[in-house]
Protein backbone atom coordinates (compact mmCIF):
# COMPACT_ATOMS: atom_id res chain seq x y z
CA UNK A 1 0.00 0.00 0.00
CA UNK A 2 1.47 3.28 -1.05
CA UNK A 3 1.38 5.87 -3.77
CA UNK A 4 1.21 3.20 -6.47
CA UNK A 5 -2.12 1.89 -5.18
CA UNK A 6 -3.64 5.35 -5.36
CA UNK A 7 -2.27 5.88 -8.86
CA UNK A 8 -3.67 2.54 -10.05
CA UNK A 9 -7.07 3.34 -8.56
CA UNK A 10 -7.05 6.80 -10.16
CA UNK A 11 -6.26 5.38 -13.60
CA UNK A 12 -9.05 2.82 -13.22
CA UNK A 13 -11.50 5.61 -12.29
CA UNK A 14 -10.27 7.72 -15.23
CA UNK A 15 -10.82 4.74 -17.53
CA UNK A 16 -14.37 4.27 -16.22
CA UNK A 17 -15.07 7.95 -16.85
CA UNK A 18 -13.60 7.77 -20.35
CA UNK A 19 -15.67 4.68 -21.22
CA UNK A 20 -18.80 6.46 -19.95
CA UNK A 21 -18.05 9.54 -22.01
CA UNK A 22 -17.35 7.56 -25.17
CA UNK A 23 -20.20 5.06 -25.06
CA UNK A 24 -23.19 6.96 -23.70
CA UNK A 25 -25.38 9.22 -25.80
CA UNK A 26 -27.12 10.88 -22.87
CA UNK A 27 -25.52 14.30 -22.45
CA UNK A 28 -26.20 14.30 -18.70
CA UNK A 29 -24.30 11.04 -18.25
CA UNK A 30 -21.47 12.37 -20.38
CA UNK A 31 -21.15 15.45 -18.15
CA UNK A 32 -21.10 13.15 -15.11
CA UNK A 33 -18.35 11.09 -16.76
CA UNK A 34 -16.29 14.27 -17.16
CA UNK A 35 -16.72 14.86 -13.43
CA UNK A 36 -15.46 11.30 -12.78
CA UNK A 37 -12.32 11.97 -14.81
CA UNK A 38 -11.64 15.30 -13.08
CA UNK A 39 -12.05 13.60 -9.68
CA UNK A 40 -9.57 10.86 -10.56
CA UNK A 41 -6.97 13.51 -11.39
CA UNK A 42 -7.49 15.01 -7.94
CA UNK A 43 -6.65 11.63 -6.38
CA UNK A 44 -3.31 11.59 -8.23
CA UNK A 45 -2.46 15.14 -7.16
CA UNK A 46 -3.25 14.45 -3.51
CA UNK A 47 -1.40 11.11 -3.48
CA UNK A 48 1.80 12.69 -4.81
CA UNK A 49 1.46 15.60 -2.41
CA UNK A 50 1.10 13.12 0.47
CA UNK A 51 4.28 11.33 -0.67
CA UNK A 52 6.28 14.59 -0.89
CA UNK A 53 4.72 16.73 1.86
CA UNK A 54 7.35 19.48 1.95
CA UNK A 55 4.86 21.92 0.41
CA UNK A 56 1.17 22.05 -0.52
CA UNK A 57 1.53 22.35 -4.29
CA UNK A 58 -0.56 19.28 -5.16
CA UNK A 59 -3.36 20.25 -2.82
CA UNK A 60 -3.40 23.80 -4.21
CA UNK A 61 -3.71 22.32 -7.71
CA UNK A 62 -6.53 20.01 -6.58
CA UNK A 63 -8.27 23.06 -5.08
CA UNK A 64 -8.16 24.82 -8.44
CA UNK A 65 -9.30 21.68 -10.25
CA UNK A 66 -12.38 21.54 -7.99
CA UNK A 67 -13.15 25.20 -8.72
CA UNK A 68 -12.77 24.76 -12.48
CA UNK A 69 -14.90 21.58 -12.38
CA UNK A 70 -17.69 23.51 -10.67
CA UNK A 71 -17.55 26.20 -13.38
CA UNK A 72 -17.50 23.50 -16.05
CA UNK A 73 -20.57 21.80 -14.60
CA UNK A 74 -22.48 25.09 -14.50
CA UNK A 75 -21.69 26.04 -18.10
CA UNK A 76 -22.14 22.48 -19.38
CA UNK A 77 -25.58 22.14 -17.82
CA UNK A 78 -26.55 25.55 -19.20
CA UNK A 79 -25.55 24.38 -22.68
CA UNK A 80 -27.58 21.22 -22.08
CA UNK A 81 -30.66 23.29 -21.20
CA UNK A 82 -30.23 25.44 -24.31
CA UNK A 83 -29.78 22.32 -26.44
CA UNK A 84 -32.90 20.76 -24.92
CA UNK A 85 -34.91 23.90 -25.81
CA UNK A 86 -33.91 23.56 -29.45
CA UNK A 87 -34.10 19.79 -29.91
CA UNK A 88 -36.51 18.62 -27.16
CA UNK A 89 -34.06 15.79 -26.42
CA UNK A 90 -30.63 15.42 -24.82
CA UNK A 91 -29.47 12.66 -27.17
CA UNK A 92 -26.07 13.75 -28.50
CA UNK A 93 -26.68 11.88 -31.77
CA UNK A 94 -29.26 14.52 -32.62
CA UNK A 95 -26.76 17.35 -32.25
CA UNK A 96 -26.32 17.77 -35.98
CA UNK A 97 -27.04 21.49 -36.56
CA UNK A 98 -23.41 22.19 -37.46
CA UNK A 99 -22.85 18.90 -39.27
CA UNK A 100 -23.61 19.72 -42.89
CA UNK B 1 0.20 3.41 5.95
CA UNK B 2 -1.40 2.46 9.24
CA UNK B 3 -4.02 -0.26 9.36
CA UNK B 4 -7.06 2.03 9.90
CA UNK B 5 -5.98 4.22 7.00
CA UNK B 6 -5.48 1.18 4.77
CA UNK B 7 -8.90 -0.18 5.74
CA UNK B 8 -10.54 3.18 5.01
CA UNK B 9 -8.73 3.30 1.67
CA UNK B 10 -9.93 -0.17 0.63
CA UNK B 11 -13.54 0.54 1.63
CA UNK B 12 -13.65 3.95 -0.07
CA UNK B 13 -11.93 2.56 -3.17
CA UNK B 14 -14.56 -0.17 -3.53
CA UNK B 15 -17.39 2.33 -3.11
CA UNK B 16 -15.76 4.82 -5.50
CA UNK B 17 -15.43 2.22 -8.26
CA UNK B 18 -18.96 0.92 -7.64
CA UNK B 19 -20.39 4.46 -7.73
CA UNK B 20 -18.52 5.24 -10.94
CA UNK B 21 -19.80 2.05 -12.58
CA UNK B 22 -23.37 2.86 -11.52
CA UNK B 23 -22.92 6.37 -12.95
CA UNK B 24 -21.89 5.25 -16.41
CA UNK B 25 -24.21 2.23 -16.66
CA UNK B 26 -27.51 3.47 -15.20
CA UNK B 27 -30.33 3.93 -17.68
CA UNK B 28 -32.11 6.51 -15.53
CA UNK B 29 -30.12 9.73 -15.03
CA UNK B 30 -31.31 10.10 -11.43
CA UNK B 31 -29.68 6.76 -10.56
CA UNK B 32 -26.54 7.94 -12.31
CA UNK B 33 -26.61 11.09 -10.17
CA UNK B 34 -26.92 8.97 -7.02
CA UNK B 35 -23.99 6.85 -8.22
CA UNK B 36 -21.98 10.05 -8.70
CA UNK B 37 -22.94 11.11 -5.17
CA UNK B 38 -21.68 7.79 -3.74
CA UNK B 39 -18.48 8.16 -5.76
CA UNK B 40 -17.87 11.69 -4.50
CA UNK B 41 -18.55 10.90 -0.86
CA UNK B 42 -16.19 7.91 -0.95
CA UNK B 43 -13.51 10.04 -2.60
CA UNK B 44 -13.92 12.58 0.21
CA UNK B 45 -13.28 9.73 2.65
CA UNK B 46 -10.24 8.71 0.64
CA UNK B 47 -8.87 12.26 0.80
CA UNK B 48 -8.79 11.82 4.59
CA UNK B 49 -6.33 8.94 4.20
CA UNK B 50 -4.13 11.33 2.20
CA UNK B 51 -4.09 13.96 4.99
CA UNK B 52 -6.13 16.40 2.89
CA UNK B 53 -8.79 17.37 5.41
CA UNK B 54 -9.71 20.73 3.88
CA UNK B 55 -10.04 19.24 0.42
CA UNK B 56 -12.25 16.45 1.77
CA UNK B 57 -14.60 19.10 3.17
CA UNK B 58 -14.44 21.10 -0.07
CA UNK B 59 -15.19 17.95 -2.06
CA UNK B 60 -18.32 17.40 0.00
CA UNK B 61 -19.35 21.07 -0.16
CA UNK B 62 -18.70 21.73 -3.84
CA UNK B 63 -19.40 18.36 -5.45
CA UNK B 64 -21.97 16.69 -3.21
CA UNK B 65 -23.52 19.99 -2.15
CA UNK B 66 -23.52 21.93 -5.39
CA UNK B 67 -22.70 19.93 -8.51
CA UNK B 68 -24.84 16.86 -7.79
CA UNK B 69 -27.75 19.06 -6.70
CA UNK B 70 -27.37 21.02 -9.94
CA UNK B 71 -27.50 17.75 -11.90
CA UNK B 72 -30.63 16.66 -10.00
CA UNK B 73 -32.28 20.02 -10.66
CA UNK B 74 -31.60 19.73 -14.38
CA UNK B 75 -32.94 16.15 -14.42
CA UNK B 76 -36.13 17.34 -12.74
CA UNK B 77 -36.36 20.34 -15.12
CA UNK B 78 -36.05 18.21 -18.23
CA UNK B 79 -38.37 15.48 -17.00
CA UNK B 80 -38.96 12.31 -19.03
CA UNK B 81 -36.69 13.49 -21.86
CA UNK B 82 -33.72 13.07 -19.53
CA UNK B 83 -33.84 9.37 -20.29
CA UNK B 84 -32.28 8.41 -23.61
CA UNK B 85 -32.91 5.00 -25.07
CA UNK B 86 -30.19 2.41 -25.68
CA UNK B 87 -27.87 2.79 -28.62
CA UNK B 88 -28.85 0.86 -31.72
CA UNK B 89 -26.18 -0.46 -34.08
CA UNK B 90 -22.56 0.60 -34.36
CA UNK B 91 -21.59 -2.42 -32.31
CA UNK B 92 -18.12 -2.65 -33.84
CA UNK B 93 -17.08 0.94 -33.17
CA UNK B 94 -18.52 0.90 -29.66
CA UNK B 95 -16.82 -2.37 -28.79
CA UNK B 96 -13.55 -1.08 -30.20
CA UNK B 97 -13.72 2.19 -28.22
CA UNK B 98 -14.52 0.35 -24.98
CA UNK B 99 -11.78 -2.24 -25.60
CA UNK B 100 -9.16 0.41 -26.37
CA UNK B 101 -10.03 2.51 -23.32
CA UNK B 102 -10.07 -0.51 -21.02
CA UNK B 103 -6.74 -1.72 -22.44
CA UNK B 104 -5.08 1.67 -21.92
CA UNK B 105 -6.50 2.03 -18.40
CA UNK B 106 -5.37 -1.49 -17.45
CA UNK B 107 -1.90 -0.95 -18.91
CA UNK B 108 -1.46 2.37 -17.12
CA UNK B 109 -2.84 1.12 -13.79
CA UNK B 110 -0.73 -2.06 -13.73
CA UNK B 111 2.35 -0.01 -14.58
CA UNK B 112 1.93 2.78 -12.06
CA UNK B 113 0.90 0.34 -9.31
CA UNK B 114 4.60 -0.47 -8.76
CA UNK B 115 5.59 3.16 -8.28
CA UNK B 116 7.31 3.60 -4.95
CA UNK B 117 7.61 6.82 -3.03
CA UNK B 118 8.40 7.67 0.59
CA UNK B 119 5.35 7.70 2.82
CA UNK B 120 6.73 9.43 5.88
CA UNK B 121 5.11 11.42 8.61
CA UNK B 122 3.65 14.82 7.82
CA UNK B 123 3.62 17.99 9.87
CA UNK B 124 0.61 18.79 12.02
CA UNK B 125 -0.70 21.50 9.74
CA UNK B 126 -0.41 19.52 6.49
CA UNK B 127 -3.71 19.70 4.63
CA UNK B 128 -5.57 21.59 7.32
CA UNK B 129 -7.35 24.89 6.80
CA UNK B 130 -4.36 26.72 8.24
CA UNK B 131 -1.69 24.94 6.21
CA UNK B 132 -3.46 24.88 2.84
CA UNK B 133 -4.89 28.36 3.36
CA UNK B 134 -1.46 29.81 3.99
CA UNK B 135 -0.12 27.96 0.93
CA UNK B 136 -2.90 29.33 -1.27
CA UNK B 137 -2.60 32.91 -0.04
CA UNK B 138 1.21 32.98 -0.08
CA UNK B 139 2.09 31.09 -3.27
CA UNK B 140 -1.07 31.16 -5.38
CA UNK B 141 -2.71 34.48 -4.60
CA UNK B 142 -3.00 35.63 -8.22
CA UNK B 143 -4.43 32.28 -9.48
CA UNK B 144 -6.84 32.36 -6.54
CA UNK B 145 -8.17 35.75 -7.63
CA UNK B 146 -8.26 34.65 -11.27
CA UNK B 147 -10.27 31.56 -10.36
CA UNK B 148 -12.85 33.76 -8.62
CA UNK B 149 -13.21 35.79 -11.82
CA UNK B 150 -13.51 32.51 -13.75
CA UNK B 151 -16.36 31.43 -11.50
CA UNK B 152 -18.05 34.82 -11.95
CA UNK B 153 -17.74 34.55 -15.73
CA UNK B 154 -19.09 30.99 -15.57
CA UNK B 155 -22.12 32.16 -13.61
CA UNK B 156 -22.84 34.98 -16.06
CA UNK B 157 -22.24 32.68 -19.02
CA UNK B 158 -24.53 29.99 -17.63
CA UNK B 159 -27.32 32.52 -17.13
CA UNK B 160 -26.79 33.98 -20.60
CA UNK B 161 -26.83 30.57 -22.28
CA UNK B 162 -29.70 29.01 -20.35
CA UNK B 163 -32.15 31.89 -20.13
CA UNK B 164 -35.21 31.81 -22.29
CA UNK B 165 -35.02 33.98 -25.40
CA UNK B 166 -38.76 34.31 -25.92
CA UNK B 167 -39.50 38.03 -25.85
Amino acid sequence: MGVGTYLALASVLFGIGAVGFLTRRNMLIQLMSIELMLNSVNVVLLAFNRAYPANHDGQVFAFFVIAVAAAEAAVGLAILIAYYRIKKTIDTDDASLLKY
Amino acid sequence: MSLPAATLFVVTAIFAIAGALVTISARRPLRAAIGLLIHIISLAGMFLTLDAQLLAVLQLLVYAGAVVVLFVFVIMLIGPAAEVGPIQGRVASRTLSIAMTVAVALAVSTTVAYFEAPWGAVSDEFGTVEGLGMAIYKQALVPFEVISITLLVAIIGAIAIARSRTE
